[in-house]
């Protein structure tokens, strides 16, 4: 089922260079989260996504606003695309009150309610039901909406897993299930998961209308979530999507990573979508090296302003402990 | 309507009837709450007078569909999930404990989760030890729940409406052995407030401080020991989460005597909780030790006299009260 490259995308010099330069930034905004980790002005968990760009940059051009999103722990990127600003994330994953969620979520939970970012989510397919949910309400308030939800393989062996399918498939609500199968949950390797090791067949158990794509070449992700997207908004019915693709670093900052090659890792990288994806617009003249060079300097501008502002943000007075706790509105 | 006797399970119904009707964003879900009519025939007939759109059967998914209802919220919604007894929640318990509870908090104040579920709950119906709990003590553990106990028809009758206006995620207990008892019912123009404990009877002797089923069998021993000259005060918790002090401390204070039931077994308990309160803020004032009978610390267990063992029965309130009493006159 995996789709081969179609050009069916027609890139403006423009859109195209937003695609680089969005990749780009989640990458330096990674590499800059890994070294202020190490600087431990970051604490708790980090996952870094460094790898799976293509994944986040091509599913989400093809939301619109009013979309919802939801994704686990490894949501940086996401929240990037999605057009939370660097310095709010920056400051939310330093414990700042200036952050995204106020400092009280960290790198595992990003929320934000402008962009209709429902997290951050760290209990491993724990957000896929409340996806399902989600569109069942847009349906219910008649609002023309996609919900799209991005999980790993690991997700797709957890019971929640199939009982979100089954609701999803079962009240045919607008959700967009994302699979990001990087091969790994954390160090277990898929063979070692799953019993059938194609993923798109256990959407289609359910009846949902499934698809796998090269998750490493932007412009195949692109496709095949423009096709879901579309066919999302025009049935209201679920669909599932896997983007087979790698995480080029550990799980997380804590993973010695005893479970695979380096050499498997290199190989990868040869595929690193970023490269690729530069490549290729350069082939279609739709990017010239000092435009490269622009959109590098410019990322290493907003990530290092990122630094700097979570740097001066501060810190909630601990007399507001107990806020959020319940809500100060009533309904 | 005061005065007309009615049972329990028509007060939740009529409760869900009325939030049904007042508002277009409340559809109830849980299994067999539709075609069925109900696990316990509370939702008969609802289908039918709501269509399937707002009385929604669903899988046997529990978290599915508590994730679905916490979702749903999210979207401004105000579901009532129905979890058919407490014993199943335990399969939702991922989505309660670490979704409902927790996501306006991570968010900053941004997500709140305007989530009602209700679920039955309670022993004294045969069911062995997997349908037979009162966990209601695991729930109000939780920080971000609002945990309600329906120990009367009023509370069944007039909870509801109050727990959807909450914009927090509230879980209300009812309690099936209860379901079949007729009551008269108050008139509750002003509505239930659900931040307070209620006072269901004054007395100035001692205070027995209970909820779910306790609170019949306290208001029952109470008139017994009346009839021996014992004034009992009778507080019925009704929110076990967050914990009303004040009412507790005020009856305290006054009686200088705490007696608390409780189905659910003793160790970190509800009971366990309102106790050490007492100790913090009443110790002063106590002419007894606080006393507790609850739960036995066992599986329920299947056999009728086992069973009726394993709880707090009103003879035995009557018992312990008195021995307090005359302790305390020796
Ligand atoms: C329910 C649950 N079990 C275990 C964990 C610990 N854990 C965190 S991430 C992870 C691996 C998940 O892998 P996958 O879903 O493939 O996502 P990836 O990290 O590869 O993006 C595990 C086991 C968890 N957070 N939640």
């Amino acid at each position: 089922m995996e789709q081969q490259p179609e050009q069916t995308i027609n890139l403006s010099k423009e859109q195209a260079q937003k695609l680089l330069y969005q990749m780009i930034l989640i990458r330096k905004f990674e590499e800059k989260s890994a070294e202020m980790y190490t600087k431990e002005k970051i604490r708790g968990f980090l996952h870094l996504y460094v790898g799976e760009e293509a994944v986040a940059v091509g599913v989400l051009q093809a939301l619109s606003p009013e979309d919802n999103v939801l994704c686990t722990y490894r949501e940086h990127g996401h929240a990037l695309v999605r057009g939370l600003e660097p310095g709010v994330i920056m400051a939310e994953m330093y414990g700042k009150q200036e952050g995204c969620s106020g400092g009280r979520g960290g790198s595992m939970h990003l929320f934000d309610a402008k962009t209709k970012f429902y997290g951050g989510n760290a209990i491993v397919a724990g957000h896929l039901a409340m996806a399902v949910g989600l569109a069942l309400a847009d349906r219910k308030m008649k609002r023309d909406q996609v919900t799209c939800c991005f999980f790993g393989e690991g997700a797709m062996a957890e019971g929640a897993f199939h009982e979100a399918m089954n609701l999803a498939a079962l009240w045919q609500v607008p959700v967009l299930f994302v699979c990001e199968n990087n091969l790994y949950a954390m160090g277990t390797a898929l063979r070692y998961t799953h019993a059938q090791t194609k993923l798109e067949i256990k959407g289609a158990a359910y009846g949902i209308t499934s698809a796998s794509v090269d998750g490493m070449d932007l412009l195949q992700v692109m496709d095949a979530a423009n096709k879901a997207v579309q066919t999302i908004r025009e049935t209201g019915h679920p669909y599932f999507l896997v983007c087979n693709t790698y995480r080029f670093r550990a799980h997380s900052m804590f993973d010695a990573e005893l479970y695979r090659e380096k050499s498997e890792v290199d190989q990868w990288k040869q595929r690193d979508p970023i490269p690729a994806f530069t490549r290729y617009l350069k082939e279609q003249q739709l990017l010239t090296d000092t435009d490269l060079h622009e959109i590098e300097s410019r990322v290493e501008v907003e990530v290092q302003q990122a630094v700097d502002f979570a740097e001066t943000c501060s810190f909630e007075p601990v007399e507001e402990l107990l806020k959020y706790t319940y809500s100060e509105k009533q309904n | 309507m005061a005065g007309d006797r009615i049972t329990y399970r028509e007060c939740i119904k009529q409760a869900i009837r009325e939030a049904m009707l007042a508002d277009e964003r409340v559809f109830m879900m849980g299994e067999d709450v539709g075609h069925y009519g109900g696990a316990f025939a509370v939702s008969k007939n609802l289908l039918q007078e709501f269509g399937p759109k707002r009385i929604m059967d669903t899988p046997l998914s529990e978290a599915g569909f508590v994730g679905a209802g916490i979702g749903a919220a999210l979207g401004g919604m105000l579901p009532i999930v129905e979890i058919m007894t407490v014993n199943f929640s335990l399969l939702a318990l991922d989505q309660i404990a670490n979704n409902a509870a927790t996501l306006l908090h991570m968010s900053g104040g941004q997500f709140n989760v305007p989530l009602v579920i209700r679920m039955s709950t309670g022993i004294g119906r045969q069911l062995a030890a997997q349908h037979s709990h009162s966990w209601e003590p695991i729930f109000a553990h939780i920080p971000g729940l609002r945990i309600l106990s329906a120990g009367t028809h009023e509370d069944a009758r007039y909870m509801l409406a109050p727990a959807l206006a909450d914009p927090d995620p509230v879980i209300i207990f009812e309690y099936t052995s209860m379901l079949n008892i007729e009551r008269g019912l108050p008139e509750t123009k002003t509505g239930v407030d659900i931040s307070k404990a209620k006072v269901r009877r004054e007395g100035r002797d001692i205070t027995i401080i209970t909820y779910g089923t306790g609170v019949y069998k306290a208001l029952e021993s109470a008139s017994e020991l009346a009839a021996a000259g014992i004034e009992a005060e009778v507080v019925d918790l009704r929110v076990l989460r967050p914990l009303d002090e004040e009412t507790i401390v005020a009856s305290v204070a006054k009686t200088s005597r705490a007696f608390i039931v409780e189905d659910a077994s003793r160790s970190v308990s509800v009971s366990s909780e309102v106790s050490a309160r007492i100790m913090e803020k009443c110790f002063y004032d106590l002419d007894a030790p606080v006393q507790r009978l609850c739960g036995a610390e066992v599986p329920i267990p299947y056999p009728k006299h086992l069973e009726d063992a394993s709880v707090p029965q009103p003879a035995q309130i009557v018992t312990a009260i008195k021995k307090i009493l005359q302790h305390d006159r020796v």
